[in-house]
């Protein structure tokens, strides 16, 4: 395995001409679990969809396993925030997390006994076997996480990126989620996920990026996880930072979004 | 299955209510109509069914994306096309009207994603914009064509069975069957792209191809669907069945198969009342005929049908009576301490009515002399409504905090709603408590009428 899974350099993005992320550099190394933190409107969610090339860059690359992301997606699986998705779609469990088996190819045929013993095997992972058949709109929180869970772990990647995956769910999913994340990790899989929960932050992550419009800091969590750090993070100060960020990007924006 | 089967009630309740609505003539043309004895007629069903089938798969697909509204700017987008296919060949040459209304419909969802991406205004406004611009552009264009007069117009707006030939039958197969062909294989990127395109654009998969596809194929089933129904309802066509069949199934591909169904009947009911009702057009009738259907629906199909939400309203009010009697019942034998399992209904105060009802539940049994006692089953269920009532006022107390004297009218509700793993749980957290708040016993599962007797003695 490649020993960085994850490098960005001077990423930055724009929504509306508006800067959301300016000048990202990290790398985040293999075998990570690492949690993206900060506050409200830092970019934490944007910060993972622009490295999976959802969102266009306006400056900056990224690179995946040494690699461009296109090249390596097979390798990548991602969790969205639950409430990106219609959870009264008229879907399955099941079809749900065959969803993460699918190819180019495999979208034009029916799903073979593999991928379905697949998406079983996962679904028994996170104790969502039983509700295989069930449509996803009677589903409570919890147990539609658990779902978007299972159907990144269909995709057998060695890198997850995952959005909140503890938003909105029961005391219990949140130590299964943990768990199951522990048991990636130590199988050489990288997780990086956004978590806004400073208190569990430090017992669930490894690493951590501490995020607000630019990167205050990343690294192992012992080494970042501060009170001096944090406070840069969540604090007065780098408000007025970023402010001039915004209005030096604002000054040279690009036309375009 | 329960759904083919209401389809088919349904569809047969439309038609036999359309035979007995005609009169004189319009029956002698409905009669044609039936046996097929027309030559006009049998060459414009197939076409109908086509139309019905294609436009009800690609309007559930809309359905699933929040895209119908592309269906309205669609339908409008296409006539300043067909007018300059008409202009550039002065023939209804379909391939050239089918060229120029793919370049406008495709211009006109450019223009709109130009628009979105470069002001702030959200798809809605934008689309308006596109659809009416380009229809005023379409009539004015049409206004030009050589046969421009009001009649012209109207074929093109309103529509005319009749005027399904040969050829225009041949398009409507083949746009029918491309979209079965590539829905039915594609059917899992379909899916996929419309419930979370983000992930499978994470994924590498070609989400932006079927876009493109959905795309490609719904402009064309507006094209070829324009003859017969006329551009302004083609959206209607699309929709109303796709939202019809969503109202009686949970899984995606038995929306579809649904809608196809149901556009295929609206086609032909609409096909029907045209013809029967001389001289009324074919794309307001077939559109209607597809209201009728989606309003049939609402009542009565089985998920969200007004009609059974009334009735299992009316049956929920019912057991919840039922429950209170038997709770009152059990109170007066509990203060009898059980000995006695025969009861006078004035004492617990129900009336014979209600005791008559509780039996043919088999709750209760009339004994000698105008005394009535419960059976096993009923103790049992008058039990279970006292335990759920007195459970949950301890539950209100102990663990939400409430006073003594403000639980009981909220249990009055919940005794009738708490679900087993409730009362597990409960019992579970509570402790397997023996008395309520007021130091009344909660019942057991296992409780007799003998065995409580005896304790007593």
């Amino acid at each position: 395995m490649e020993p960085i899974a994850l490098e960005c350099h001077d990423l930055s993005v724009a929504y509306d001409r508006k800067p959301v992320l300016y000048g990202i550099d990290v790398s985040v190394p293999s075998g990570s679990l690492c949690g993206i933190v900060g506050p409200n409107g830092a970019g934490k969610s944007t910060l993972i969809r622009a490295a999976m090339g959802l969102l266009p860059h306006d400056g900056g690359w990224v690179r995946v396993f040494g690699q461009a992301v296109d090249a390596v997606r097979r390798r990548i699986a991602y969790v969205p925030q639950r409430s990106s998705v219609d959870w009264d779609f008229p879907v399955s469990v099941m079809d749900v997390v065959l969803m993460g088996r699918s190819t180019r190819s495999s979208l034009w045929v029916r799903p073979s006994a593999a991928d379905r013993a697949k998406a079983r095997e996962c679904l028994d992972m996170v104790q969502m076997l039983p509700f295989a058949d069930r449509r996803i709109s009677q589903l409570s929180g919890g147990q539609q996480q658990r779902v978007f869970l299972a159907r990144a772990l269909a995709q057998e990647a060695d890198l997850y990126f995952m959005d909140e995956p503890f938003t909105g769910v029961d005391a219990a999913t949140e130590r299964a989620i943990v768990s199951l994340l522990q048991d990636l990790r130590s199988r050489g899989a990288t997780i990086i996920a956004v978590h806004h929960d400073l208190t569990t932050a430090p017992e669930y992550f490894d690493f951590m990026l501490l995020l607000n419009l630019r990167l205050v800091a990343a690294g192992p969590t012992p080494e970042v996880f501060t009170t001096e750090l944090l406070q840069k993070t969540y604090g007065g100060r780098l408000t007025v930072l970023s402010e001039l960020a915004l209005r030096a990007q604002a000054a040279r924006a690009p036309m375009t979004r | 299955m329960m759904n083919g089967r209401l389809t088919r009630t349904l569809v047969l309740a439309v038609l036999l209510l359309l035979v007995a609505g005609c009169s004189g003539a319009s029956r002698d043309r409905a009669l044609t109509f039936l046996t097929l004895q027309d030559g006009l007629v049998r060459a414009a069903l197939p076409g109908v069914l086509l139309l019905g089938l294609n436009c009800g798969v690609l309007g559930t697909l809309l359905i699933a994306r929040r895209m119908t509204m592309l269906g309205d700017t669609l339908s409008h987008a296409v006539l300043p096309g067909i007018a300059g296919g008409f202009l550039w060949t002065m023939t209804r040459n379909p391939v050239a009207l089918l060229a120029g209304a793919l370049v406008t419909g495709i211009l006109s969802s450019l223009v709109a994603g130009w628009i979105m991406n470069g002001t702030k205004l959200k798809p809605d406004a934008a689309q308006s914009v596109v659809l009416t611009v380009f229809f005023a552009a379409g009539i004015l264009l049409i206004k030009l064509l050589p046969d421009g007069n009001k009649a012209g117009i109207d074929r093109f707006l309103y529509g005319q069975a009749a005027a399904l030939d040969a050829g225009e039958t041949v398009m409507l197969a083949v746009a029918a069957g491309a979209t079965l062909l590539t829905v039915g294989f594609g059917y899992r990127g379909f899916l996929l792209m419309s419930f979370d395109p983000g992930f499978g654009r994470s994924a590498g998969l070609p989400v932006r191809g079927f876009h493109l596809l959905q795309m490609f194929l719904t402009t064309l089933a507006v094209v070829v669907s324009m003859q017969a129904v006329g551009v302004i309802l083609v959206a209607g066509l699309l929709v109303i069945p796709g939202a019809t069949a969503w109202l009686f199934s949970g899984r995606l591909h038995r929306v579809l198969v649904l809608a196809a169904l149901f556009g295929m009947a609206a086609g032909l009911a609409g096909a029907f009342l045209s013809y029967a009702g001389d001289g009324m057009a074919m794309g307001p009738t077939l559109v209607l005929c597809a209201g009728i259907m989606f309003a049939a629906a609402f009542l009565l199909s089985p998920r969200y049908g007004m009609a059974r939400r009334f009735v299992s309203g009316l049956l929920d009010r019912r057991r919840i009576q039922r429950e209170d009697a038997l709770k009152s019942v059990y109170r007066l034998l509990e203060s009898r301490d059980f000995r006695e399992a025969a009861f006078l209904p004035d004492d617990a105060g129900q009336a014979r009515g209600m005791m008559e009802s509780l039996a043919r539940h088999g709750l209760a049994e009339s004994l000698a002399a105008g005394t009535w006692k419960l059976t096993a089953r009923g103790f049992r269920h008058a039990s279970r409504v006292v335990r759920n009532h007195r459970l949950w006022e301890l539950y209100l107390t102990r663990r939400a905090g409430y006073a003594e004297d403000h639980v009981h009218d909220d249990a009055e509700e919940m005794e009738h709603l708490l679900a087993e793993e409730n009362i597990a749980h409960m019992m579970g957290v509570l402790g397997h408590p023996v008395a309520d708040p007021h130091g009344r016993r909660i019942p057991r599962e296992d409780d007799t009428m003998e065995g409580l007797a005896s304790r007593h003695e």
